[in-house]
């Protein structure tokens, strides 16, 4: 085949758990269909996700990253979500200082009976970052 | 020293391999570092498959094995006891799901290859990092909690206590029996609800194994499986439990008599405001509700009750009380909240006389309702054409999506019911009927039989033309619009989650459904568990399930609890925070930010220490952590760090 494939953005997701995780795999198997896109790494709260997790995910290469977790007063461990959500904009505005757009970064909740409000997400963050392409860190150069 | 990885990709018939070309992944993890072997298998988690993985463990001397297969919550203790069996710590495998999250939700082809091929490649990164983990055990208290007394609550408390074990039954209401209680007679066999429940109501008062506390509910919940503290308050009865005869003196006494509407009775009888609310109540001693109450109201009564009672049992100074208790599971069933006709107008509920619900129509045909078990009109003449409608709320995308899973077969003893009472014309309207359970389809018959006529349509409207009550419904099946003259309507309304259900989710750490029921670990496999270790689900809290369903889901959530008793211990989830002292700067963020108070500061080290029966492994101490000091075990940085590299890397 001489055309080019499609650029397929890569999202590295965080879930936890308890809630996001369990609606991943209820997204699963209710075969809700969405892209191939995200990627999901299983932590036990979205509290779990250190900054530098987001970082290194963008500095191997991902396109986009996406934390989703129990909804706020939900969280398994009472209120990990809580400070992943003080946290957010920090980081949001660290990784722009970086040359990340604020779209490449989501925060969501996502309980364990939202498997169509997740899958809803991804394909909306797919269409999001399709369009504008690769992630260019500062033309090429390494950060971290 | 390099670890020996073996990967096993499973086809899982053909859910996974119809999507993904899981040959080609495990070709590819063949060549990945460390990995030793890589093979797929059709059904990793039979027999076969699973000795598959042990043969290879034995034959290459593996050190750490991932399973590319379903979900983690599916299958990881399953494939974590492979590995046990053959002497391997079980922490040493990693599973890739690559169904429910890839092959279920993708479209065949390169693309869902390339995803399932990254997950695998991140968990094979991963198992390098793994370390075996040793698995705590505490004792189990051998008491158990039993949330809420109707038949659920009712047959699992019985069933524990049966073994020997004692437990406490805590229930809202001054009275047990839940609905069921209310109820006249239970399809399909038509026995009566009363003959049923009431000799089980009997035992739950008389086993000295049963601790009951009515009026009562779970203010707290601390601690962790096999060893929770539970706090109760229970509400004053302002009537001695202990030598009230339950005579009914106070209750014939009272200057309130006959002027209450009745909350057993749905409204249709009336009683005091001192009350038994039936002949066969447990326990079977009067209670005030103060709201109702002249002298807990207003202050002003000529407290007619307490001279009436030969006994002195009457208190109007009882405050409320909190016990403190200790027990090993929990078993939640508080059941489930009728849904309420009156918030659409179409049905007529409240507008008109004689449109009554469900549950009203138990309380009248029940021998001891306040009709005497006579099926009559408001005003006492017999009713000639009923109307039955179904799914009222439910199966109804303006309500509740969810099928309440009862009212085709009540409605259906309902109209044998009237038959039966009266020879009544009755007509049902219904969007299919659900008649599924043993016996269920053969009852259906026999009513129809009966000459009930049965019409495919979901009742649209109940209106008054004329002065003529009529149910306005379209015949799907004659493809007509009809519309219906009759005397009595009886809405079958829907099951909801109770009106607390989410702050009890909360209390107790539970996810609740879309549909707003409590949520089951596992639909199939963990289907009384949950999110919380020793706390199981017993009856319509779960889902709207008939009385013999409900009585088998809590016999096996005594089972649950039971075993965890038997067995004496049970294993704690090793995922903990650890300080790594060298590392630690004493600047106490982690301290302030743990919301169970596990962190505490060793100030001569200065430096920060967790306490391991504190900590539940939420790792929000390590995130915080600007030297990275803390690890959380399971899920270390490293670990995480060459997942990330491992679904990245192309
Ligand atoms: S457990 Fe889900 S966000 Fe904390």
């Amino acid at each position: 085949m001489s055309k080019k494939k499609d650029f397929e953005p890569l999202i590295v997701g965080f879930l936890c758990n308890w809630c996001s995780y369990t609606g991943a795999d209820l997204a699963g198997t209710a075969r809700i269909k969405y892209p191939t896109s995200i990627k999901i790494v299983r932590v036990m709260c979205t509290g779990m996700v250190d900054p530098s997790y987001v970082v290194k995910a963008f500095k191997e290469g991902a396109d986009g990253v996406l934390i989703s977790g129990c909804h706020p007063g939900e969280c398994h461990y009472v209120e990990g979500n809580v400070k992943t959500m003080r946290r957010e904009p920090l980081l949001a505005n660290l990784l722009e200082q970086l040359g990340i757009e604020r779209e490449r970064f989501k925060l969501m909740w996502a309980s364990a009976s939202e498997g169509e409000k997740f899958a809803k997400a991804v394909q909306e963050m797919t269409d999001i970052l399709k369009p504008m392409g690769p992630l260019n860190l500062g033309g090429g150069k390494k950060i971290g | 020293m390099s670890e020996r990885i073996g990967v096993f990709v499973c086809h899982c018939g053909t859910n996974i391999s119809s999507v993904v070309d899981v040959e080609q992944v495990a070709k590819d993890a063949g060549g990945w570092d460390n990995v030793t072997v890589a093979m797929d298998y059709k059904y990793m988690c039979s027999d076969p498959g699973q000795e598959l993985i042990q043969s290879k463990i034995k034959e290459h001397n593996l050190t750490r094995v991932v399973v590319a297969a379903c979900s983690p919550r599916m299958h990881g203790p399953t494939f974590k006891k492979t590995l046990e069996r053959v002497g391997v710590n079980g922490y040493l495998m990693e599973m890739a799901n690559i169904r429910e999250q890839c092959a279920w939700t993708s479209d065949p082809g390169e693309l869902a290859t390339e995803k399932a091929t990254a997950l695998t490649r991140a968990a094979v990164k991963r198992v390098n990092f793994h370390q075996p983990i040793k698995e705590s055990e505490v004792s189990v208290n051998k008491a158990t909690l039993v949330v809420g007394a109707g038949i659920a609550g009712i047959q699992t408390a019985l069933q524990i206590a049966s073994a020997g074990y004692p437990v406490y039954l805590v229930e809202k209401e001054a009275y047990i029996g839940g609905h069921m209680a209310q109820f006249d007679k239970t399809f399909p066999t038509m026995d009566c609800s009363a003959c049923v429940l009431t000799p089980k109501m009997v035992d739950v008062n008389q086993d000295p194994n049963i601790d009951l506390f009515t009026n009562s509910q779970v203010v707290g919940v601390e601690g962790y499986v096999g060893n929770f503290k539970v706090k109760v308050r229970t509400e004053p009865r302002y009537v001695n439990l202990k030598t009230c005869t339950g005579c009914g003196d106070c209750v014939s006494a009272c200057v309130m008599k006959d002027r209450i509407p009745s909350e057993f009775d749905e409204g249709l009888g009336k009683r005091s405001a001192i009350y038994i609310p039936f002949p066969q109540a447990v326990p079977l001693k009067a209670v005030v509700d103060k709201e109702s109450c002249l002298f807990l109201a207003k202050g002003k009564c000529k407290q007619t009750c307490i001279e009436a009672c030969q006994v002195n049992a009457i208190n109007f100074q009882e405050e409320e009380k909190f016990t403190e208790l200790e027990v090993g599971s929990i078993v939640l069933a508080t059941g489930y909240k009728l849904f309420d006709p009156s918030i659409g107008p179409q049905w007529g509920y409240g507008l008109y006389d004689n449109v009554i619900t469900g549950i009203q129509f138990e309380r009248l045909a029940n021998a001891s309702g306040p009709t005497g078990g006579k099926l009559v009109l408001k005003d006492g003449s017999q009713p000639q054409r009923v109307a039955i409608m179904h799914c009222i709320g439910s199966r109804d995308e303006n309500y509740y999506a969810h099928c309440s899973r009862v009212c085709c077969m009540s409605s259906v003893k309902f109209a044998h019911q009237i038959k039966e009472k009266t020879g009544a014309e009755v007509y049902e309207f219904y969007i299919d009927m659900r008649c599924f359970g043993k016996q269920y389809e053969e009852f259906y018959n026999r009513v129809q039989e009966e000459g009930v006529q049965f019409i495919r349509g979901k009742g649209s409207e109940v209106v008054e033309v004329d002065g003529q009550l009529t149910v306005r419904a379209e015949d799907t099946l004659l493809g007509v619009f009809r519309e219906i003259p009759v005397d009595m309507v009886i809405l079958n309304n829907a099951l909801i989650p109770q009106e607390d259900s989410d702050q009890v989710a909360s209390l107790f750490g539970l996810c609740s459904g879309e549909d707003g029921f409590f949520l089951e670990a596992h639909i199939k496999l963990a289907p009384v568990n949950t999110a919380v270790d020793g706390v199981f689900l017993a009856g319509c809290c779960q889902s709207p399930k008939d009385i013999p369903d409900t009585v088998a889901q809590a016999s096996a959530a005594a089972a649950q609890a039971l075993s965890a008793i038997a067995l004496g211990k049970v294993k704690l989830s090793p995922v903990r925070a650890a300080v790594e002292a060298s590392r630690c700067s004493g600047c106490m963020s982690c301290v302030n930010i743990c919301p169970y108070g596990a962190v505490g500061f060793d100030k001569e080290q200065k430096v920060s220490v967790i306490n391991q029966a504190l900590c539940k492994g939420c790792g929000t101490c390590g995130a915080a952590c600007p030297t990275g000091a803390i690890t959380t075990s399971h899920f270390t940085r490293e670990q995480i760090m060459a997942q990330i590299e491992g679904v990245c890397a192309q």
